[in-house]
């Protein structure tokens, strides 16, 4: 094993584009585990924490340009207002010494179905910021996961950034874990509410091969909120429009069994998610409309 | 430094188990909560623990192990990791030293490396010693070898079948002759009374059939240690376990070593539980010691760790009970089926607690039981806290409660109703011959304040999240959750029984250091966590009047202690620590006598006590200071203790004085439910215990909430989860096998009464198990109140309370 | 590879380490520092926290050569770095950074045989032994240094925020009780100070 430690965002390209085996480690909050459990043994450790700029966020005018490495704690401290979605998965991933290390670079990389922050990616539609020598390219939230654990990316490519749209409505995120705290996702919901293009967007985690959207059920709610006229009105959502988001939620579903849940469970467990979530977000945009309505 | 051992190995270990001295601030005796004297080492990060020890020159032993679960060992291929530069030795069941290749804590039967065949998943095959972690790891991957699998065995069913494969063939242990297939480890009847008639008494009849899941101990510090090879062919061990002669019993005949040549010392051990009970990486760090010449360092991660010890008896519990309209038991009808997987471990003592406890603390004078432990290819299972009798708990209470409600009775008043007390006839036939205050645990427990509604709103604005089930994860900001309450309460045996030699031995040293007296206390007593070390130095400061307390480590040096478990070591090393105590004190007041005797008849005539460093009469006089009566003298003598001796249970009656004391303890537990969601949030879960006398309050307060939340884990998150098809553990690591966080523990109000067992060292009563039978079915029937379910399997997952 | 950091405000070095190895096998193994736990190697149990400038992380889950000029604290020097931070005021960025004049001054202490009843602890180690928050101790280094990082970014804690800042901390043997009991005295403790000193 050798272990690569650029000091530049540059060296690091030279260096993934010479070794494309090589294992990128930013907070080694996945990496390090399959090493001490000699799950895995790379013949190159790219070290990522000499460059700083992945540690950094700029807050723009639309969207927020999130470095890769930005630990989970700063997310949840630095950017509740700016990105209130990613911010609820980051206080639910894993413990506060994970989420001091790891960040959202690490969730794209690994690309686990259970990653916390990918429903919340989803649902904001952000935009995946990889490089390589060969140059760079923004990948759409929505085409990053290509498979079980594999992602858009080509080997020489590295992950540089997350530029995510500032929330222009009210977003939630809840995860299912049979513990309290420091628990991997048995299935996660993340939904957002774009008032400016009246359109809803959801993210469903460790409850299909990838992290998938609840297309339908967008789809289903965006029309039953437009016809009724409900972002106007902002009267509450009737609870047969929440049962029918929940249930097309459910069937957006393509779980499996395993020891941390049944794919029924998963199933079932992902409407209640998209119910509440959905409630609270509604009641909050409410909230918003009325306060500014009253001003 | 003073007191401390001498090394007896050519180089000792960068560090070692030091004495713990304690005297100074502390002079505190029994009834006091004396601070721990390993305290200070502990939190500075200077306490030896088994996997903290390091040598110079050490090597790095890893352990290959069965990647299936049952199957015939055709070849076994070591000469690509014996040829990895930086590997000192590669060792298999060939390279055995003697003819004994077998270990086990009552049964002989587990192979120190396996042989011909495996019986489990993750059995041991092929030992490595490297200069490196790495390298062995790498090495042991080299290792080639080829299995034939087998069928399997594993449950009942599969078992007991006529034409089963038998997990060991040629079994010749003693219990062989009295079950009714090879696959059954062990079987304990118990008949009493006549159930067929008393049945018929019964207005009401309740039936049910309960699971209860494997549970794992999870100790935090993994198994581990450092063998060093001695210059007179012997080995020091410095490891970390729960009776070091029960280690050195199975360890030194495989080395072909007497046992004065296998000299080990406790090193400091996280946690326990029972899970170390067994031996893990004992022998195999001293064979390779031995053959490499060099020290060697074992260190089990976690992944291993799942493989490395024994877990809880997973069980199948099947009951009957009878009631009167009026609520007055009938009888009961019992069968208990416990796993014991692929090797007897503490099987046969689980069954006997299983079957002898399975009544509970009720009175019922008709019974028919029957519990037995099967072999099968699954993980072995052995002792973990309140062995046998936590799984019957679960059903019994389960029970209670049912009856209660057909008979529309409120179930604690139930339960009062049908509580022993002293003086009550066990199943066994045994008399309850020390207070049995389970009607009063029940009423206290009842008694206290209920925790206040929806505390999540305590805040003022809107949920907190960390308050409501979910946590953290924010699911719930009040939805769906619904409020249950739930009560148990359970009887456990301190000690072992069924005529088991239970004794301990303590050497104490009386003698003047700069000019104060000072004892020292040596035992090879394991203290895992529970404070056994602060109590010791308690009992020699109320036995002798002293200030200062050395304890000196633990080892192989002294006499047995017995083992750290069955909620015996301050009842039997205490007890033997204070009766070395009194001879000592009787030996110094004899030099007292001598020297002293002429100048005061009460010298002669009176009680004279040791007190503050001076012997004084029971009536308060000082006669003389003990620096003046001991000088240079030193009193020191080495005693074993015994408890009052226990009998055999009758093999087909179950009858016998098996047991030599009982403790009990009762919960109440308030739990919220998001009953759509089927998560669980424990709000509080008190406890009511009687322990006696409380040596050491906060000691104990502290093992009682420990204990009742190893109950709550197992209700609510912990199972070993083997897939039946492959007889292979799931889940074997901190990510998918859960325990409690901080989170998931409730406010664990504790009431701790305290009424003598007059047979026992100061009225004590062993009490590190109870709080874990009772927690467990207190949350179940707490989630049972909120939902409605019937929820007969533990733990209790969100399929279950969502019918998913 | 050679790898050389600042623990406990001491430069150290180590020689040929493994790439895979990680900061808390070079701590135990390397620097004779085992203060730092390993109970589980794969960050679900917290026992192996230690600061890495200032910042609590599992350090089982940093891998060696990530800490190459890096500062750490562990359970070994948590006394000192407590001690320096009273007398130099807090810093709540965490990462407190070790003056040249006190690294100089540090010096391991001895593994003692004795208990050590007159040793020098930070409030929150003293609070630990005082309210029976140890047993078998196997968690308690790594629960120390996530409450004292706790109290010094939040001298008054609730119950809720000590659970929630003491979640990634795993405990076989308490059930908490105690250990919410030594936060809690360590906060009260600290705030009779401070009123004491009329601050």
């Amino acid at each position: 094993m050798d272990f690569l430690r650029p000091a530049s965002w540059e060296e690091a390209l030279a260096a993934k584009a010479e070794h494309p085996t090589a294992v990128p480690i930013a907070g080694g909050t996945d990496v390090m585990v399959e090493i001490n459990f000699d799950h895995r043994r790379p013949e190159y450790l790219l070290d990522l924490n000499r460059i700083g700029d992945l540690s950094e966020w700029e807050v723009g005018e639309k969207t927020v340009r999130l470095g890769a490495s930005v630990s989970y704690t700063k997310i949840m401290e630095n950017l509740r207002a700016e990105l209130p979605g990613l911010a609820l998965a980051s206080h639910t991933v894993a413990s506060p010494q994970i989420r001091n290390r790891g960040g959202v670079g690490g969730n794209l990389g690994t690309a686990s179905p259970a990653g916390d922050a990918h429903p919340a990616l989803l649902a904001s539609g952000c935009e995946v910021e990889v490089e390589s020598l060969r140059g760079r390219r923004m990948i759409p939230i929505d085409d990053f996961y290509v498979g079980v654990k594999r992602n858009a990316m080509e080997p020489d490519e590295l992950i540089r950034s997350v530029h995510l749209p500032k929330a222009d409505g009210p977003q939630q995120f809840s995860k299912v874990g049979t513990r309290n705290a420091m628990v991997i996702a048995v299935c996660a919901f993340g939904i957002a509410l774009h008032p400016e293009t009246r359109t809803v967007r959801t993210g469903i985690g460790s409850a299909a091969p990838t992290p998938v959207r609840a297309k339908e059920a967008e789809d289903f709610l965006a029309a039953a909120l437009d016809e009724g006229g409900f972002w106007e009105s902002g009267s509450p959502i009737p609870p047969s429009v929440a049962k029918q988001f929940a249930q097309l939620a459910s069937g957006a579903c393509n779980p499996i069994d395993d020891v941390r849940g049944s794919a029924k469970y998963r199933r079932h467990a992902v409407g209640i998610m998209a119910r509440r979530t959905l409630g609270w977000t509604w009641e909050s945009y409410r909230g918003n409309e009325r306060s500014a309505q009253c001003a | 430094m003073a007191g401390t051992p001498t090394p007896r190995a050519a180089t000792a270990p960068a560090r070692t188990p030091t004495n713990l001295t304690q005297g100074g601030k502390t002079k505190a005796g029994i009834g006091e909560s004396t601070l721990r004297p390993d305290g200070t080492l502990k939190v500075t990060g200077e306490f030896a623990y088994s996997s903290d020890m390091w040598h110079e020159d050490m090597l790095w032993g890893q352990t290959l192990r069965s990647t299936v679960a049952h199957a015939e060992i055709r070849s076994i291929d070591t000469s690509q990791a014996l040829a990895t530069p930086g590997v000192y030795a590669v060792l298999t069941y060939d390279d055995l030293p003697t003819e004994m290749k077998n270990y086990g804590l009552e049964i002989q039967d587990t192979p120190v490396l396996a042989h011909k065949k495996v019986r489990h998943h993750g059995e041991p095959v092929a030992l490595v010693a490297a200069d490196h972690p790495e390298t062995a790891r790498r090495a042991a991957a080299k290792i080639k070898i080829e299995y034939v699998e087998l069928p399997l065995i594993t449950d009942e069913a599969s078992a007991t079948a006529p034409d089963a494969i038998l997990v060991h063939e040629g079994r010749d242990d003693h219990h062989i002759g009295h079950v009714a297939h090879p696959n059954i480890v062990h079987r304990q009847p118990i008949i009493r009374g006549n159930v067929a008639e008393a049945r018929k008494r019964a207005d009401v009849i309740v039936e049910g059939e309960y699971t209860f899941g494997m549970q794992d101990q999870a100790f935090l510090g993994p198994e581990s240690g450092l063998a060093v090879p001695s210059e007179d062919g012997g080995v020091e061990l410095y490891v970390a376990t729960q009776w070091l002669h029960s280690d050195l019993r199975q360890i030194a005949p495989v080395l072909g070593l007497p046992e004065e040549k296998v000299r080990m010392t406790l090193s400091g051990v996280g946690g326990a539980f029972g899970g170390r009970e067994d031996l893990s990486m004992q022998i195999h760090a001293c064979l390779l010691a031995l053959r490499t010449g060099k020290p060697v360092k074992i260190v089990y991660n976690r992944f291993e760790s799942f493989f490395g010890h024994v877990h809880r008896h997973p069980a199948k519990l099947y009951y009957e009970h009878g009631a009167t309209k009026d609520g007055k038991l009938t009888h009961m009808k019992c069968r208990i089926v416990l796993d014991g997987g692929a090797y007897a471990s503490a099987s046969p003592a689980v069954v006997g607690n299983a079957s002898s406890l399975s009544v509970g603390p009720y009175v019922i004078d008709d019974v028919d039981i029957e519990a037995i432990a099967l072999y099968t290819n699954n993980p072995p299972c052995g002792a973990m806290r309140g062995f046998g009798a936590v799984q019957a708990c679960f059903a019994y209470e389960a029970q209670m409660d049912k009856l209660a409600a057909k008979l529309g009775i409120d179930p604690v008043e139930f339960r009062q109703m049908n509580a022993m007390e002293q003086g009550t006839i066990m199943p066994t036939g045994q008399p309850v011959d020390s207070p049995a205050p389970v009607a009063e645990l029940l009423r206290r427990i009842k008694a206290m304040p209920l925790p206040p509604e929806q505390q999540w709103l305590a805040a003022g604005e809107g949920a907190d999240v960390r308050a409501l089930p979910g946590g953290l994860s924010n699911t719930t900001h009040g939805e769906g959750v619904v409020r249950g309450i739930g009560y148990a309460v359970g009887i456990k045996n301190v000690g072992f029984s069924e005529g088991f030699d239970d004794y301990s031995t303590a050497k104490v040293r009386m003698e003047v250091i700069n000019g104060e007296p000072v004892a020292t206390v040596h035992t090879a007593m394991a203290e895992v966590g529970q404070g056994g070390v602060t109590v010791h130095a308690q009992i020699a400061r109320t036995e002798l009047g002293v200030t200062q307390v050395t304890i000196h480590p633990a080892d192989t040096q002294v006499g047995s202690a017995g083992s750290t478990s069955a909620s015996r070591q301050t009842y039997v090393t205490g007890g033997a620590v204070k009766n070395t105590c009194e001879h000592v004190r009787e030996a110094v007041l004899e030099i007292g006598r001598r020297k002293f005797g002429s100048y005061h008849p009460a010298w002669a005539t009176a009680e004279l006590l040791l007190e503050g460093g001076k012997v004084v009469t029971d009536g308060g006089e000082v006669l003389a200071d003990l620096v003046d009566v001991l000088e240079s003298e030193a009193v020191e003598l080495e005693l074993e203790w015994r408890h009052r001796p226990t009998e055999a249970f009758d093999l087909h009656t179950g009858q016998g004085n098996g047991h030599v004391q009982y403790s009990f303890a009762a919960h109440r537990a308030v739990v919220e439910v998001d009953t759509e969601l089927g998560l669980v949030k424990v709000i509080e879960l008190a406890c009511a215990q009687d322990v006696g006398k409380a040596l050491n309050p906060l000691s104990v307060v502290g093992q009682i909430q420990g204990g009742t939340t190893q109950g709550l884990g197992v209700a609510v998150m912990e199972e070993i989860i083997v897939d039946p098809k492959t007889a292979k553990v799931r889940n074997p690591s901190f990510t998918d096998y859960l325990i409690p966080t901080i989170l998931d523990t409730p406010t664990i109000p504790v009431d701790v009464l305290e009424l003598a067992d007059e047979h026992a060292p100061y009225g004590l009563r062993g009490i590190g198990e109870a709080p874990t039978l009772s927690s467990t079915p207190a949350v179940l029937a707490a989630i049972r109140n909120a939902t409605g379910l019937e929820l007969n399997k533990t733990p209790v997952r969100p399929e279950h309370l969502t019918g998913t | 590879m050679r790898v050389t950091f600042t623990v406990n405000g001491r430069q150290q070095e180590a020689d040929d380490v493994w790439e895979g190895e990680s900061l808390l096998y070079v701590l135990r193994e390397r620097m004779g520092l085992p203060g730092s736990k390993n109970a589980c190697e794969q960050g679900e149990c917290g026992s192996c926290t230690v600061r890495l400038d200032g910042v609590p992380v599992c350090s089982c889950l940093v891998a060696a050569g990530q800490v190459e000029g890096h500062e750490v604290v562990t359970v070994e020097g948590l006394a000192d770095y407590a001690k320096q931070r009273a007398e130099h005021g807090s810093c709540g960025s965490g990462a407190c950074g070790t003056s040249i004049d006190a690294a100089k001054q540090w010096e391991a202490r001895p593994a003692d045989s004795q208990t050590g009843e007159n040793t020098e602890l930070s409030p929150i180690q003293q609070a630990f032994i005082d309210a029976g928050a140890v047993q078998c101790g196997f968690c308690t280094p790594g629960l120390l240094v996530a409450a004292d990082e706790l109290l010094e970014r939040n001298a008054s804690p609730s119950d809720a925020d000590i659970r929630e800042a003491l979640s990634g901390n795993l405990c076989r043997c308490t059930g908490y009780e105690k250990i919410l009991d030594a936060v809690r005295l360590a906060a009260a403790r600290g705030e009779g100070q401070t009123a004491g000193q009329g601050a």
